[in-house]
Order: C-alpha cells, then structure tokens, then sequence
C-alpha cells in the first residue's frame, strides 16, 4: 500500500500540486485520472522521487520515503518498477539486455538465472523470441511490453504506469491494460497508472484518483465514475461523444429497467 | 556563470556518492574507453598527420636563411609538435568528436527518460553514466595525443623530404636535438587537463538537458564551445605555471 500526504508541488511559482492526499491499496489498479497539465506526471514522480515535493509525504507499506535516509529511499526505489511513457529503454541494448539490466544491477542471480527469468518475463508479457530485437526494431506496443517486463524482472513491489496507452492503437492499449490488471493481481503489487484515457478507466479502474489543477476532486471505482456529480469530472469524461453515447444508452436501460420493476411491483 | 560553475561543482561531487560497485564500473570504463579511442583514431591520425606536415612546409618557407641549418625545421617541428599542436589540436578535435557525442548522448538519454529509468532502479545514474566516460577519457587521452606526437613527426618527415626542402638525415638530426622529456611529460599533463575538462563540461551539459531534440543539439553545441574555450584557457595556465 502506498499512501500519500498533503503533497504540494510548484516550478517557477506555479503551483501544480494542491494538497493531494490519498491512499494506493495492494493488489489493485490504482488510476491518476484528468486531463494533461493536472499534474498527475508530476505526482507520480513525487511519489517515486523522481521530484522532490514541497511539502508533504509518502509512505510505502508504512515506510517513510519523503525525505528519508538515502539507504532506505534506495531500498524502496529497488522494489519499484516503472514503465514510462516513452517506455525509456535504453537504446544501446538489445531486449534482453534491457530486462537484464535491474537483474544484474540489483540481484546477486547468476548468469543463468537471470536469463531463465528474462526469459520468463518476455513469455509473461507475450514476446518469446524478441531477445535479440534492438529497441528500434519495436513497435510502440512492443515497446511498451519490455518495458513492462523490465518492470518486473527484479520482482517489484510497486508498479508505477505513466501513460501506458499513449501512442497504442485502441486493441493494443486494451491488450497492455489487461496485462497491468493480471500482473498486479497475479503478484499482488500495488500498481499506480497515469492515464488520461477513458477506456482504462472503465476496463481496469479498481480504483480512481481524479486531479483537477493540482487538486484532488474525485476518488472511487469504474463503477461508481459515471454517476459522479462532480461537474470538473463530467466535463472530462463526457467530452468524448462515445462516452456520452454510452451514459445516455446506460440512463435509458435504468430507465427501462425502473419502468418494468414498477410495472412488476404494480402487478 | 558562478550558477553553472557551483552547480558542475555539485554534479562532479555527485560522480562519487552511492557509484556502483567496481566491477560495474570497471567495464563500463572500458566500453567508454574503446568507443572514445578506437572511434577517434582516425581523425586525430588524419590531423596530426597533415598538421606535421603542414608545419613542416610553412616552417621551411619561413627560415629560408643560409645561416640557419636545415636541421632547424626538424627541430622546430618537434617542440611545436610535442608542446602544442599535439595535446591542444588533439583536443579541439576530440572536443569537437567526443564531446558531442557524450552530451549528444547524454542529453538523448535525459530527454526519453533513460535517465529517471536509471534513478527509479535506485542507481546513481550521473555515477553510472558520466564517471565511466570520464575515467575512459583520462586514461585515453594521453595515449591519442602520443599517437598525434609520433604521426605529427612522422608527417612533417613525409613532407619535408618529398617536397625536398630537407634532407632525410637533417630531419632526424632536428627532431634528434636538445631532447628535453620533461615537454613530454608536460604534454601528457596537458592532456590529463584537457581530458578532464572535455568529458566532464560536455557530461554537464548533456545530463542537465531538458526539452526535445532541438535542446539535444543545442546542448552538443555548448558542449564544444565551452570545452574549446576550457582548453585555450587551461593550455595558457598550464603554460605559465609548468613551463
């Protein structure tokens, strides 16, 4: 679990974090939701020590970091994986490099045994046989998938998803979000996705932090975002017509479903 | 100015906090070393070839006087050689070839996040990048600038004798004269100096980088421009107090 405290972030004197507090819970996809300029990057770097808060705190699991001993911010940072948006693979090695690379740099394993979980990690996120692909040879899924296998090669406890759908078509994206839902449940980590697309929300949002100018306006589940009655975050969801077709076909089989129960009550 | 200088204070003072252990570094060294080296080999060949030859020729034109020996132009070639044109011309064109490269390199990385990556494992990146590049350039340097000293010399001999304006033996006999090694040896400083100066200023200056590929290029740019200036500037202290 990692949980957040009053954290306040400004450049130059713009304030682009308010405030924002909440808590990631363990074994659940957690979603930084708003539009760009929010400052969700912001956050999740805060929260990963990328940046440095102004003021504020973040706790992993009950462990301070903000601030902390070098020694232990480094412990923590070694069970973090990352994908980052551009996925920010090193261009100098080869795929299997690349998810060798935490292995090597923060495990005793030997040879052997890091190629047996590079190996299983590729299997993991469905590219067998891409080892030797150098990162210009990917597609920008592809891309997306060593990342995430370099994630979770040193078996990380938290994963942290900075726009992972950015650049995807819409099946792809649908594909890399399924396969942030089943590592995180299938390892049990806390996972932490910036996003800005509605999809994710709906198809993976166990849980949903959604940032308005630095502030948190609205936290819940895909289940409960549709019927917020926060108007910031209508505005954002509802500026896609196909999200405004699907409310009004979801408001009028309620309706529908109302109707008949009345009926059955009145018979 | 004073901003940029505190904060490549703090950054070089960065290299040696929580660095990766030896083994790691010590063949990231030698990566650096082999791209750093062998890729430049060419160029400062080329060069210090046509430099020694070039000096050669415009020095014979100059000492066009019956009481001075031909021997002289040897000579002459030498000292220049070995105190100047060697480790300063040397590293203007390494400037020029590594130091681009390196905040080129750098910067790409900073821009695409290969660096956060680097921090977000819980490694030092300045450390893991940067250090490698600048013991590789140190220990790297020296060998180019000797390699530019013996084909410098080597290209004056090519030209003075093919253009006739010297003798072979009065060549040799020049270049043989009033040997002082201590100039070697304060080449070799110079090029520890200007080895240092290049890989770090253009490691500044790549890491720092932020923005898009313009800012990449712009960052190269620098990169050369104030390691050229660091040269000339470290070549003319080192001067006075060495020599």
């Amino acid at each position: 679990m990692i949980e957040i405290h009053n954290i306040h972030k400004s450049f130059a004197g713009k304030k682009v974090l308010d405030g924002v507090s909440g808590i990631f819970e363990t074994g659940k996809t957690n979603l930084l939701l708003g539009a760009s300029g929010t400052g969700k990057s912001v956050l999740l770097k805060c929260i990963v020590g990328l940046v440095k808060p102004d003021l504020g705190s973040v706790t992993f699991d009950g462990t301070y970091f903000t601030n902390n001993k070098l020694d232990i911010r480094q412990e923590i940072r070694r069970k973090i994986g990352m994908l980052f948006q551009g996925s920010a693979l090193f261009d100098s090695m080869n795929v299997e490099e690349n998810i060798d690379f935490p292995l090597k740099m923060l495990t005793d394993m030997s040879r052997s045994e890091r190629l047996d979980r590079v190996n299983f990690c590729l299997q993991r996120v469905g590219l067998e046989n891409a080892n030797r692909k150098m990162p210009s040879e990917l597609s920008g899924g592809m891309k997306k998938r060593v990342g995430i296998a370099r994630a979770i090669a040193p078996h990380c406890t938290y994963l942290f998803c900075d726009e992972p759908n950015s650049g995807l078509d819409p099946q792809t994206s649908i594909k890399i979000d399924e396969l942030i839902k089943e590592i995180t449940e299938e390892y049990n980590i806390t996972t932490i996705i910036v996003t800005h697309d509605m999809n994710s929300v709906i198809e993976i949002g166990d849980k949903i932090m959604f940032l308005y100018q630095g502030k948190k306006l609205w936290e819940g589940t895909n289940n409960e975002i549709m019927d917020s009655d926060v108007r910031e975050l209508n505005e954002f969801i509802f500026a896609n017509r196909l999200m405004r077709n699907a409310k009004q076909v979801e408001d009028e089989e309620r309706e529908e479903q109302q109707q008949e129960q009345e009926k059955q009550k009145q018979l | 100015m004073l901003q940029h200088f505190g904060k490549f204070v703090l950054f070089i003072t960065s290299l040696f906090s929580r660095g990766e252990s030896p083994r790691i570094l010590f063949n990231r060294t030698i990566d650096e070393a082999i791209l750093i080296g062998i890729n430049s080999i060419f160029i400062v060949a080329i060069v210090a070839t046509f430099i020694g030859a070039v000096t050669c020729v415009q020095i014979a034109y100059n000492l066009n006087n019956a009481f001075i020996p031909r021997s002289t132009i040897g000579f002459m070639v030498r000292e220049m050689t070995i105190l100047e044109l060697a480790p300063t011309i040397t590293s203007i064109v390494l400037a020029g070839k590594v130091g681009s490269s390196i905040a080129g390199g750098l910067g790409t990385m900073q821009i695409t996040e290969q660096v956060d990556a680097l921090e977000v494992m819980g490694i030092n990146s300045a450390s893991y990048l940067v250090l490698p590049k600048i013991v590789a350039a140190l220990l790297v340097f020296p060998m180019l600038v000797i390699l530019s000293m013996f084909l410098s010399i080597a290209g004056g001999y090519v030209a003075g004798t093919l253009s006739g304006e010297l003798t072979a033996q009065e060549y040799i006999t020049g270049i043989r004269d009033e040997f002082i090694s201590y100039n070697v040896v304060f080449a070799l400083i110079k090029s520890f100096v200007f080895a240092f100066l290049i890989s770090s200023i253009s490691s500044y200056r790549g890491y720092f980088t932020s923005g898009g590929a313009l800012e990449v290029g712009a960052a190269s740019t620098t990169a050369v421009t104030n390691s050229i200036i660091a040269i000339l500037i470290a070549d003319f202290v080192l001067a006075q107090v060495l020599l």
